[in-house]
């Protein structure tokens, strides 16, 4: 069982009290009703699936319930780190992701 | 005296009570502080079980959890038969019963050992390639007789009624294994203050102290200085010591799974006692200090009973006391096995010789043995042994061939060396690296935060183990954020030390051979069967392993993967490192089901959710259903009628006078706050500004492909705040999206959701009398038409107690949804009940509500759709704002199929006998005619007798349905073709005149 870090509890927990809510930083169009077939199948249906580092959405459902953004590595499962929601995209991961995840 | 090899005065169980048992029906006396194993032992008894494949004799290789071939039944009543327990941990107590396993018709004559005989036909591989033709008849033929005959043990066939524990537990430092260097490193951390967990497998503490008789720490006997240590842990407020206990699994971030085995030592466990106890820790720090298994030697007929490590025949002795013959030969190729010799020697056992494969092997124990006056033989092999039931000689020769000599034993001790027991630390994800120097592998590369201390770590003899140890605890636990270490180390006074050995095939079992010499016990696999695999093309290890089964039997290879892993090495002409170790693998020993279910079982598997009018409708009778969680009434019989009696009569009462049913199960949301219209218009399709306080409106929901999600009625209570129902199955993910929404999408809309589905109960009432049976009863609401109308929403008060007062139908009558506060909902409802005892009002359940609602062409989201259902497909366009610039599934909802034409439209079916009720789930043909496969044009969703009606009705997604209407079409059934005609949803009250009725 893993621990995550909720950004707004400060806090790690177990696995348990978290869901996962697939990929983060798929905006939703402003302008739905007018988007095209080509950009709203990009939104809808297109998602990344990496080997490695992917960016995605957690919720702490059964804790603080807010919804979170975590560089997780797909193929070690370590989480890397987690954001509050509506944060950018970290441009730099920490170096040594695996002590951050066990400090 | 308990057994005719337990020596006088030898052992640490001499004061111990006796404790008879029996075994195949035959009773031995042992006494307590007895393993099964070293009972048996006492009693002469080599011969326990029948191997799995070849069904050959076999006796006690271990002393410990490694052991691979003692696996006997052990039954306490008719339900508490547990197969494969290993009679090397099982402990003794008085009555137990034990049977052996995998023979037939008795364990010294088994018909199934004509396996061995057939045993060229059963080779490595023997499945893959004796069972390919023809191939029907694996699946007839073949797979159920290998199924019948595989297999150790037997199942019990009665549900187990033994309770299992679960603990979570949280430390600073935790240590795996209790020999000297666990002791030691728990030692360490707890002077420091740290919390510290010790665990052990073993009964007792100590290790390979149990049988090393060279060891003296603090001035005592070393099995005397780990018991005073525990005591001492054991005292300290901040250690948890548990015995009996294996970790099993290592997991993430120093989370390891452990199985404290809590009664199964004990005579009468008594019901309050659980079994098993799981923990579950989190560790910040892990030491582990798992030590090291002996390794035996590969050699004809090596499995004899009688033959086994020469540690474990040293624990029998100097522990239990027990002589493991009379008359012992040793087969050795490292110094420990000289430890056993000397012991047993000096305990009057007859040593016969030992025979070892070094050249010219020198050191204190070779030259104690010889004083001794033991014979040596050096640069010897043991080529095979003789005897079936039990061992009677070995034949040695020179190890380079030559004449072959044949000294008469009754057992044999054997030692190839140890093996470090890196299986924790692989787990943890480490990676092992190999010594060349010793020919082991040890822990490399550390994944996570833990230490390896002792044998496990390679490290040799027991003053650099307690060194090594005892300083890794205290780092542990000052990593951890403890001080550091108070305490003193256990000062060594004398210690045993040895390593090197061989791995792989020994001689007379070498690449030209074709001797049945065992690597792995268990899952009889010989070196012979690794070079074939070898020859055959498999390269790999990994490949190796899965055509031969080497190491893949209960016992994980403990003693088999490193011979297994030589023996392919040499075969392939390649170094041990390039060819590289299997993975090891959680369970490290086989952990029963009972203690991960935990108290997880029967009622316990999952929360039961029950209304608080639940009691009243158990009182009145009703046959409840499962709904997700909850329980709901679906029926309530009157004097033996049946379901379909008592839901006439429901459905009937309700469209005559009026029913009472309980709603509060269905899902509600709060929606408050100055921006709560706004979000209302994302997340439904329908328009809500507009909405006026006090009126209500049918919502859909979508997901932002535009297919229907929940639904439910909404009221609004005041211009900030909605009351949202959603369907009963719903409620928790229409939550959770619209929190994703409001949180990720629309931060910017002030607006807070509550959950109120526990806080209100509902009491739908529903029928022309419902607003005689509710207005006397309610205050400060003008229950009039006018006031009141159809869809909309008044608080006040009810039987004296707050209410939102619903006017909204379910089943196309007049209708009220009353909520109270859920604590008064079981008092409101007998209120109202005895009000509608005076109309002649029916309490209905969930089979009436569905078969009203129907008769309606009210749809079930999730039975009449099913996640590929657009609002139009309902025949719910009406509810989509056709003016709104956004909705979650406004585009999907211009996505070219679910504009496109033909889609499947939600319609009814008449069919043409009214008495035939379709079959939910049933297919629609246009043509039945047509060849098979047919070509489905859609599905019934609903159906149901409805006795209002007279006739039976349904509602199904046809292809185009709603241009089909008064169209016949065809349900083909196994028992011939129903006829069916469209028609509109709605059945009953074409007009919807029953509203204001």
């Amino acid at each position: 069982m893993l621990l995550i870090r909720c950004p707004y509890c400060e806090e790690e927990r177990p696995e348990l009290e978290f869901r996962n809510a697939g990929e983060a930083h798929i905006a939703r169009s402003t302008n739905m009703a007018g988007e095209s077939d080509d950009d709203f199948e990009k939104f809808f249906f297109i998602r990344s699936n990496p080997k490695g580092v992917i960016y995605e959405r957690w919720r702490h459902m059964h804790g603080c319930a807010r919804f979170f953004n975590a560089v997780r590595d797909t193929v070690t499962d370590k989480f890397i780190m987690t954001y509050k929601a509506g944060e950018p995209k970290p441009s730099k991961l920490p170096k040594n992701s695996n002590e951050v995840v066990a400090k | 005296m308990s057994g005719a090899f337990r020596i006088p005065g030898a052992g640490r169980l001499k004061q111990a009570k006796a404790a008879r048992f029996s075994f195949d029906g035959q009773a031995y006396a042992g006494v307590e502080g007895d393993t099964l194993a070293s009972a048996l032992l006492a009693n002469g008894v080599h011969l326990v079980g029948r191997s799995f494949k070849y069904h050959r004799p076999r006796g006690f290789l271990s002393a410990g959890a490694e052991e691979p071939n003692a696996l006997v039944q052990v039954t306490r009543d008719a339900a508490r038969k547990t197969p494969n327990v290993r009679a090397t941990v099982q402990e003794l107590y008085d009555g137990l019963a034990a049977q052996s396993q995998n023979r037939w018709p008795s364990l010294a004559f088994d018909v199934g050992a004509v396996n061995d005989i057939a045993s060229p036909f059963f080779s490595a591989g023997f499945y893959y390639k004796t069972f390919m033709w023809p191939k029907a008849a694996w699946k007839n033929l073949y797979e159920p007789k290998i199924r019948a005959a595989a297999g150790l043990g037997v199942s019990p066939d009665q549900p187990d009624p033994d309770h299992y524990a679960a603990r979570f537990a949280h430390c600073d430092v935790l240590v795996l294994g209790g020999g000297a260097a666990g002791i030691a490193a728990a030692l360490a951390a707890a002077e420091s203050g740290a919390s510290v967990m010790l665990a052990d497998e073993q009964a007792e503490f100590g290790g390979s102290l149990r049988f090393e008789t060279g060891a003296r720490i603090d001035g005592q006997d070393g099995f005397a200085w780990a018991q005073g240590a525990i005591a001492k842990l054991k005292a300290m407020s901040n250690v948890r010591v548990l015995s009996r206990t294996t970790a099993f699994g290592y997991y993430a971030q120093n989370f390891v799974g452990l199985v404290e085995r809590v009664s199964d030592h004990l005579q009468n466990p008594g019901r309050d006692l659980a079994r098993e106890r799981l923990w579950q820790v989190r560790a910040k720090r892990v030491v582990l200090a798992t030590g090291a298994i002996e390794r035996h030697m590969v050699f004809a007929d090596n499995d004899r009973p009688g033959i086994m490590l020469a540690s474990a025949a040293r624990t029998y002795l100097n522990h239990y006391g027990v002589a493991v013959g009379k008359n012992v030969g040793v087969y050795t190729a490292n110094d420990s096995a000289y430890a056993a010799a000397i012991d047993l020697k000096k305990a009057g056992v007859n040593i016969a010789a030992i025979v070892d494969l070094r050249d010219n092997p020198t050191g204190p124990v070779i030259d104690e043995a010889r004083a001794l006056g033991i014979e040596i033989n050096f640069g010897r092999a043991v080529v095979r042994a003789g005897g079936k039931l039990r061992v009677t000689s070995m034949t040695v020769q020179p190890k380079n061939g030559g004449g072959e000599r044949t000294i008469p034993v009754d057992a044999i001790l054997m030692s190839a060396g140890w093996t470090p027991s890196v299986h924790l630390f692989s787990q943890s994800r480490g990676k092992v690296a190999f010594n060349d120097e010793t020919k082991r592998f040890v822990p490399g590369t550390y994944a996570q935060d833990c230490v390896s201390v002792g044998a496990c770590n390679g490290t040799d003899g027991l003053s650099a183990t307690i060194d090594e140890a005892y300083a890794a605890g205290a780092k542990a636990a000052r990593d951890a954020g403890a001080k550091a270490a108070k305490g003193t180390k256990p000062k060594v006074d004398a210690g045993e030390s040895w390593s090197r050995g061989m791995l792989g095939a020994a001689p007379g079992a070498g690449p030209d051979t074709t001797v049945k010499a065992f690597v792995d016990f268990q899952n009889d696999v010989t070196a012979k069967d690794i070079r074939q695999a070898v020859h055959e093309g498999m390269h790999s290890i990994e490949h190796v392993k899965r055509f031969t089964t080497n190491g893949m039997a209960t016992d994980q290879g403990k003693t088999s993967n490193m011979h297994g892993l030589a023996i392919a090495a040499e075969t392939l002409g390649k170094p041990i490192p390039q060819v590289g170790l299997t993975t090891f693998r959680a369970p490290y020993t086989p952990v029963t089901f009972g203690s991960i279910v935990g108290h997880a079982r029967g009622p316990l598997f999952d929360p039961t959710r029950k209304t608080a009018i639940h009691p009243w409708a158990e009182a009145q009778g009703a046959v409840f259903e499962d709904v997700g969680q909850w329980k709901r009434a679906w029926y309530f019989p009157k004097g033996g009628e049946d379901m379909h009696a008592a839901v006439d009569r429901e459905c009937v009462g309700v469209r005559k006078t009026a029913g009472l049913f309980d709603a509060s199960t269905l899902g509600k949301i709060e929606v408050v706050g100055p921006d709560a219209a706004k979000f209302m218009e994302l997340l439904y399709t329908n328009p809500w500004e507009k909405l006026e306080p006090g009126r209500c409106r049918y919502g859909i929901m979508l997901r932002e492909d535009g297919f229907i999600y929940d639904d439910g009625v909404v009221g609004r209570l005041a211009p900030d705040r909605f009351h949202v129902t959603t369907t009963t199955g719903g409620a928790p993910r229409v939550m959770n999206h619209m929190e994703d929404y409001l949180q990720t999408e629309f931060p910017h809309l002030n607006v807070w959701l509550s959950s109120i589905t526990e806080q209100w109960a509902v009491i739908a009432v529903q029928g022309p009398k419902s607003r005689d049976i509710i207005a006397p009863l309610v205050e400060g609401i003008d229950m009039s038409d006018e006031a009141l109308p159809h869809m909309s929403v008044r608080e006040g008060k009810i039987c004296g107690v707050p209410t939102r007062l619903f006017r909204m139908s379910f089943t196309g009558e007049r209708g009220f949804e009353v909520n109270v506060p859920a604590d008064y909902g079981q008092a409101v409802w007998e209120v109202l009940w005895a009000e509608g005892q005076k109309h002649g009002a029916v309490a209905y359940g969930t089979e009436t509500m569905h078969v009203l609602r129907a008769e309606k062409g009210y749809i079930i989201v999730g039975q009449d759709t099913d996640g590929t259902v657009t609002p139009n497909d309902a025949g719910l366009d009406w509810a989509v704002g056709k003016k709104k610039a956004d909705f979650v599934g406004i585009r999907g909802l211009a996505r070219p199929d679910l504009v496109a034409k033909g889609r499947k439209q939600l319609v009814g079916l008449k069919t043409k006998d009214p008495k035939v009720v379709l079959e939910e789930g049933a297919q629609i043909v246009a043509d039945p005619k047509q060849a098979i496969p047919m070509k489905m044009i859609g599905h019934v969703t609903s159906s149901y007798w409805s006795e209002n009606c007279g006739r039976s009705i349904a509602l199904a997604l046809v292809a185009g349905g709603r241009d089909r209407m008064g169209e016949t079409l065809y349900v083909p059934m196994p028992n011939g073709v129903i006829e069916v005609e469209v028609t509109g949803m709605v059945f009953f009250d074409e007009k919807g005149e029953r509203l204001n009725g």
